[in-house]
C-alpha cells in the first residue's frame, strides 16, 4: 500500500429526494451539520481552512457565485471557498482540487461538498438544463437529449456484445433493492424487471426506470492531511488513489461508444497510485445515471472483461453479498442524483462502509472502496480509491 | 477556399477574405446545402467539427473541404422525451453517421419508419429549408436513407 493523499475524518449527507421549500444553501447546511456533529473533536470555525464545493448549474435556483453563499450558510466566513463544475462529476472535481490543496501543504483541514436543488423545476426544464452538459451546436441543436446520448451508447453495447434490455433493467432493480436499505435515499422501494421493461420509453432502449431521477440534495466530507487525521477521529478513511481524465464533450467523435475512456484512464491512474487492482475492491459506488452506464463501468474498471458487464449483473456479483457490491447506497438510480452532490455522496457512502457505519447495507469487513463519477457523456471521469485508516 | 469578404456572404473571414474554420461558418455552408469539414494542411487529417488547431499535429493551417454527405449509421436511439423545441417531432431518431471520408457526425434521421432503422444502414445528408427564428438561426442538416 501507498502513502495516503488525504484522510476523510467525517462525512455528512442530506436526505435526497423531493425537498420542497428547501434550497441549495439549506441542503448544504443539513449535510454539513451532520458532518460537524458526528466529529466532536472538530471545531469547524477554528479547524476548517477552506471550502471546495461542486455544483453543476446556476439555472435551477437563479443563483451563481455559490461558494461564498454555501460557506456563509455553514458559518465559515471568511475562509476561502472554491466552486467547481464538471457536470455530474462537479463535486469529484472539488475533491480532486481539495486533494491538491492538502498534498501541496497549503491546507490541512478542508470541507468538500456538492449541492443541487432540481425538483422545483419541471421535467422539461431539468432535461434542458442537463442537456447543457452536451455539445450545443452539434448535439442539442439536433434534438439529441441527454438520455439520448446514453441511449446511443446502449444500442452500440447491445449490438457489439449482445447486452439486453433485461440486463440493464436488473441494474435498476438491484439499486432499488439497495435503496430500500438507505434511509436517506430518494426511492426506498423495490421494483421488478418487468416494471422497468414496461416503463415509459425515454430514449429507446432506455426507459423511465433505466434513468436516475432528478433529486434535491447535498453531501460533504471533512478532508485532512493524513498526519493529523487521528486528532479528529480514531477511524479515518484514507484516500490512497485518485485519477482523472477528459474526453470530447460530445459522443460522436469517439472511436468506441461502448467504452468510457475517461473511466479506464482515471482507474488506471488511481489503481497505480493506490497499488491495488480491481480484485482488491470490497465495495464500489458507480455512476449509474442510466443503467447502461453501470454496466459499462463494471467493464472499464476491470470488475469483468469488456462486453461481460451484462453477465456480471446476471450473476448477481454486484449485489450486497456478491463478489463486488456496487452502489450499496442505491446509486444515482435509487439514492437519487442531485447532480453536484453526487461525487461527494459517493465518498460519503464509502466512508460509512469503511468505518462500519452503513447499517443494514454494511459490507462486512470492507477494507478498500472505490468511487467512479463521470460528467456529461463521460467527458470527465474521476476515480478515487479509499482504505480504512484505523 | 477563398470567398468574398463577410459583408457580401455573411461568412466570418480573416483579413485575407478566407472563411474561418468556425461553427457559425459550418452552418452558413449548410444554408448553401454544403456539408463541410476542414483538412489539416500539415498532416492531412480531416477535422469535424471544423476547428483551427489540428489535435493530431498542432498545425494552425486548415482548409475547408466539402464532404459527399454519404455514410453508414454507427449507432442510434429513438427520442420519446425530447427537448421542448422538438416536441412536435417525437418520437424521432437520432444517430451517429460515419461518412465515407471518415469523420463521424451526429444528426437526426428522417424520412424513415423507425422500425426500419438498423446499424450499418446507408444514409445521406439533406438540409432543412427553413431556418429557426431564434438565436442561433443555424440551418440544420439531417440524414435520410441513401437513394
Amino acid at each position: 500500500m501507498t502513502q495516503p493523499l488525504a484522510s476523510i475524518v467525517s462525512a455528512g449527507i442530506s436526505r435526497f429526494g423531493v425537498r420542497e421549500g428547501l434550497y441549495g444553501r439549506e441542503l448544504f447546511a443539513e449535510a454539513a451539520r451532520e458532518a460537524f456533529d458526528s466529529c466532536p473533536n472538530l471545531n469547524p470555525k477554528r479547524d476548517i481552512q477552506a471550502l471546495f464545493v461542486g455544483m453543476m448549474s446556476d439555472s435551477y435556483e437563479h443563483q451563481a457565485h455559490v461558494a461564498p453563499l454555501f460557506l456563509d450558510w455553514v458559518g465559515l466566513l471568511p475562509k476561502p471557498a472554491f466552486r467547481t463544475e464538471g457536470a455530474c462529476a462537479s463535486s469529484s472535481v472539488a475533491m480532486r482540487t481539495a486533494l491538491f490543496a492538502i498534498v501541496s501543504g497549503m491546507y490541512d483541514v478542508v470541507l468538500v461538498g456538492g449541492v443541487e436543488k432540481m425538483t422545483h423545476v419541471s421535467t422539461t426544464g431539468v432535461t434542458e438544463i442537463l442537456a447543457m452538459a452536451s455539445d450545443f451546436p452539434f448535439e442539442q441543436w439536433h434534438g439529441i437529449s441527454f438520455p439520448g446520448i446514453f441511449g446511443m451508447m446502449a444500442v452500440d453495447h447491445m449490438n457489439r456484445y449482445g447486452t439486453t434490455e433485461e440486463q440493464m433493467a436488473k441494474v435498476a432493480v438491484k439499486n432499488h433493492e439497495h435503496g430500500v436499505l438507505n434511509p436517506k435515499a430518494h426511492f426506498q422501494k423495490r421494483i421488478t424487471v418487468s416494471e422497468v421493461l414496461t416503463s415509459r420509453p425515454v430514449a429507446w432502449p432506455l426507459k423511465l426506470y433505466d434513468c436516475c431521477p432528478r433529486s434535491d440534495g447535498a453531501s460533504c466530507i471533512v478532508l485532512t492531511s493524513p498526519k493529523i487525521a487521528k486528532k479528529f477521529t480514531d477511524t479515518p478513511v484514507n484516500i490512497i488513489g485518485s485519477g482523472q481524465a477528459q474526453d470530447t464533450l460530445s459522443l460522436f467523435e469517439r472511436e468506441n461508444f461502448s467504452t468510457m475512456k475517461v473511466t479506464k484512464l482515471a482507474a488506471q491512474q488511481a489503481y497505480e497510485m493506490a497499488k491495488v487492482g480491481p480484485k482488491d475492491i470490497d465495495v464500489a459506488e458507480l455512476h449509474d445515471c442510466f443503467t447502461i452506464a453501470e454496466i459499462i463501468a463494471y467493464e472499464d474498471l476491470g470488475f469483468c472483461d469488456k462486453g461481460k458487464g451484462g453477465k456480471l449483473i446476471d450473476e448477481g456479483a454486484t449485489y450486497l453479498g456478491g463478489r463486488i457490491p456496487s452502489n450499496t447506497s442505491g446509486g444515482l438510480k435509487a439514492k437519487g442524483h442531485p447532480v453536484g452532490a453526487t461525487g461527494t455522496a459517493q465518498a460519503c457512502e464509502i466512508y460509512l462502509q469503511l468505518t462500519n457505519q452503513a447499517g443494514r447495507r454494511q459490507v462486512a469487513g470492507a477494507e478498500i472502496g472505490l468511487t467512479e463519477n463521470v460528467g456529461g457523456s463521460a467527458s470527465t471521469g474521476i476515480v478515487h480509491i479509499y482504505q480504512r485508516g484505523d | 477556399m477563398k470567398v468574398s469578404p463577410s459583408e457580401a456572404t455573411g461568412f466570418i473571414c480573416d483579413d485575407n477574405g478566407a472563411v474561418l474554420p468556425t461553427v457559425e461558418n459550418f452552418y452558413k455552408f449548410c444554408g448553401e446545402r454544403k456539408l463541410m469539414g476542414v483538412k489539416c494542411m500539415a498532416c492531412g487529417t480531416l477535422l469535424w467539427p471544423p476547428r483551427g488547431i489540428c489535435p493530431k499535429c498542432f498545425s494552425y493551417k486548415v482548409e475547408w473541404t466539402e464532404f459527399k454527405g454519404r455514410g453508414k449509421l454507427l449507432t442510434y436511439t429513438i427520442i420519446h422525451f425530447p427537448p421542448s423545441q422538438f416536441q412536435a417531432l417525437a418520437p424521432y431518431a437520432v444517430g451517429i453517421v460515419k461518412l465515407g471520408e471518415g469523420p463521424q457526425l451526429p444528426g437526426m434521421i428522417r424520412n424513415i419508419k423507425l422500425e426500419d432503422l438498423h446499424i450499418g444502414m446507408d444514409l445521406e445528408v439533406d438540409f432543412e429549408i427553413t431556418v429557426p427564428k431564434e438565436w442561433p438561426r443555424w440551418p440544420r442538416y439531417f440524414f435520410k436513407p441513401a437513394r
